[in-house]
């Protein structure tokens, strides 16, 4: 190796130790924005060592590049607000896996026909794969950010052929991957499998609801990570390679935390198991209590313990600096107040604390499911604002139900429970929810913003 | 030979992250998705020799669009997963 390949070499390692060290501080909020410099820093090292390749002979291109890029980039950021945090990761995810399918292909385009036939068939073996994923991952974002975003139709879009359209798609890669491999000089076989990776991509998500996007996000983000990581195989650069895994892995980790939370697996989520017809459970039997804001006020201000139990539905109502007010005043009243939080609560995971984490609600008072579940009866009150699945009862109680098995945060086990709900309907995944008609629960419709500050405005009156 | 370093690689830095990853906690996920969003952005790397190399036309033009995509992902995974990080805070002592 020569000295300037030497030296490139060893600074990848010390940019691959950046990058791990980075993540091992995002084990805790205290040291997690530290960890997200370091790891800043290690790309810095990465990209900047990179220039002095002696194969660069012009910056031009480059630098146009990275300053559109990085100026888009920086705006994306600065401007997006968190309630929005889905659609961007979304939209960064197929941006990750176009740049390595663009990447993967100039791979065959910067090669001479000499160069082609010295090559071995790993090179091309792993520049299809990059294609195909990359391809995907592109599409399936698009998507994923279109329906995130309302511009797309939330529901599942099912029509009649499309199983056997996903499986002719399979078989096709694997033809057109077999004659580009075998034939790598004929740009045919690149174009096509481009083209059935870019509408596999199409297919795979357009078939999947609403409800389920924190795991198709999830995926994604593993996929884009795959994708970078084949297209350092096909170029031979290690960093890629390392980096590319770590992020896959991440997003594996993540799918697999969603598919479980919702009881469902993976499988189950991609051929979009809701869409089935569930035969009717039990009836459910008890009527409705409404109760308005101002007597919800007589209960929270003589309670001792509450547990907030937040939704999509409340970033939607923009209620949570509402409800961080209202935390306040209760915290001065001697109350304690918690916030529990199921891992598919939101639209991505960890979105609901992001949200809380804006309007100031400290992150030790956020809990996951499993740390509130066993001292539930301890709450006088739990207050869900904006969620309902995630709190339904039928999860443990009815057999015939869709969402039977899956965990739940098991407000009906506290004293009194408070629905803060516009209508008394089923939930996104229109599931009946037994949690409404039980004895301790109290719903208070209406919208959940202008609910909490009519309680707010009582404790002001008090 | 060459290939089988790079599936050392591949099967060590995977088991890596699957440890390290698992230990990141739920409330800090969506950060941890924004940040692997900037992480994946290293294609970057690769990207730059494309763009930079003595190359046809269309391998300039693919290795350009790569950089500018890529950078996009850096440049805005890390502001905005600094942006949320800044938002986590501990409860104040009174």
């Amino acid at each position: 190796m020569t000295n300037i390949a030497t030296t490139i070499n060893l600074a990848y390692v010390v940019a691959a130790a950046l990058f791990i060290l980075g993540l091992k501080l995002l084990s805790h909020p205290s040291t997690a924005r530290k960890g997200n410099m370091i790891s800043a820093l290690g790309m810095l090292v990465a990209v900047v060592v990179t220039l002095l390749d002696r194969d660069i002979i012009s910056y031009h291109y480059i630098v146009l590049g990275v300053v559109i890029g990085g100026a888009y980039g920086a705006w994306k950021a600065r401007s997006v607000q968190m309630t929005q945090m889905p659609e961007m990761v979304s939209l960064f995810n197929g941006f990750g896996g176009a740049a390595s399918l663009l990447l993967g292909w100039s791979t065959v385009s910067a090669m001479t026909p000499f160069a082609i036939n010295a090559s071995g068939n790993f090179v091309f073996i792993t520049v299809l794969f990059t294609l195909l994923v990359g391809g995907v991952t592109f599409s399936g974002s698009v998507i994923a950010w279109g329906k995130l975003s309302g511009k797309l139709s939330s529901k599942a879009v099912i029509f009649t052929g499309l199983r056997e359209l996903s499986i002719l798609h399979l078989v096709g890669m694997a033809v057109v991957g077999y004659l580009f491999v075998t034939d790598p000089a004929n740009p045919l076989w690149l174009y096509i499998a481009i083209a059935l990776g870019l509408s596999f991509g199409l297919w795979a998500t357009i078939s999947i609801g609403g409800a389920d996007m924190p795991v198709v996000i999830a995926l994604l983000n593993s996929y884009s990570g795959i994708a970078a990581s084949a297209a350092g195989l096909a170029v031979g650069n290690t960093i890629l390679i390392v980096t590319g895994l770590l992020v896959g892995a991440s997003g594996l980790i993540l799918t697999n935390i969603m598919c479980k939370a919702m009881n469902r697996s993976l499988m189950n989520v991609l051929l979009s198991g809701f869409s089935k017809p569930v035969e009717a459970g039990e009836a459910i039997t008890g009527e409705i209590k409404v109760l308005s804001a101002q007597d919800s006020f007589y209960v929270l201000e003589a309670a001792q313990a509450v547990l907030v139990v937040p939704g999509y539905g409340m970033a939607v109502a923009q209620a949570q600096h509402a409800v961080r007010e209202l935390q306040t005043l209760l915290e001065e009243n001697g109350c304690t107040v918690d916030y529990a939080i199921h891992p598919v609560a939101g639209r991505m995971p960890g979105h609901m604390n992001v949200l809380l984490a804006e309007a100031d609600v400290p992150y030790d008072q956020l809990h996951e499911m499993d740390d509130v579940n066993p001292r539930m009866e301890n709450y006088d009150v739990v207050i869900v604002i904006g969620a309902n699945d995630v709190v339904n009862p039928a999860a443990k109680e009815m057999k015939g139900s869709p969402i039977y098995g899956m965990p739940v945060i098991e407000a009906y086990r506290a004293k009194t429970v408070f629905v803060l709900k516009r209508s008394a309907n089923a939930g996104f995944a229109g599931v009946d929810n037994p949690l409404f008609f039980k004895d301790n629960t109290r719903m208070v419709l209406g919208d959940a913003k202008e609910t909490i500050n009519s309680i707010i405005r009582e404790f002001g009156d008090d | 030979m060459e290939t089988i370093y790079l599936l050392f690689i591949v099967l060590l830095a995977a088991m890596l992250g699957f440890e390290l990853i698992r230990k990141v906690p739920a409330t800090l996920h969506t950060p941890l998705m924004s940040g692997s969003n900037a992480i994946s952005g290293v294609t970057l790397v690769g990207a730059l020799v494309a763009s930079g190399s003595d190359n046809n036309l269309l391998t300039t033009i693919l290795g350009t669009a790569a950089v500018a995509l890529a950078s996009i992902n850096v440049v805005g995974g890390y502001l905005v997963t600094d942006r949320m990080l800044g938002m986590f805070k501990k409860k104040d002592k009174k």
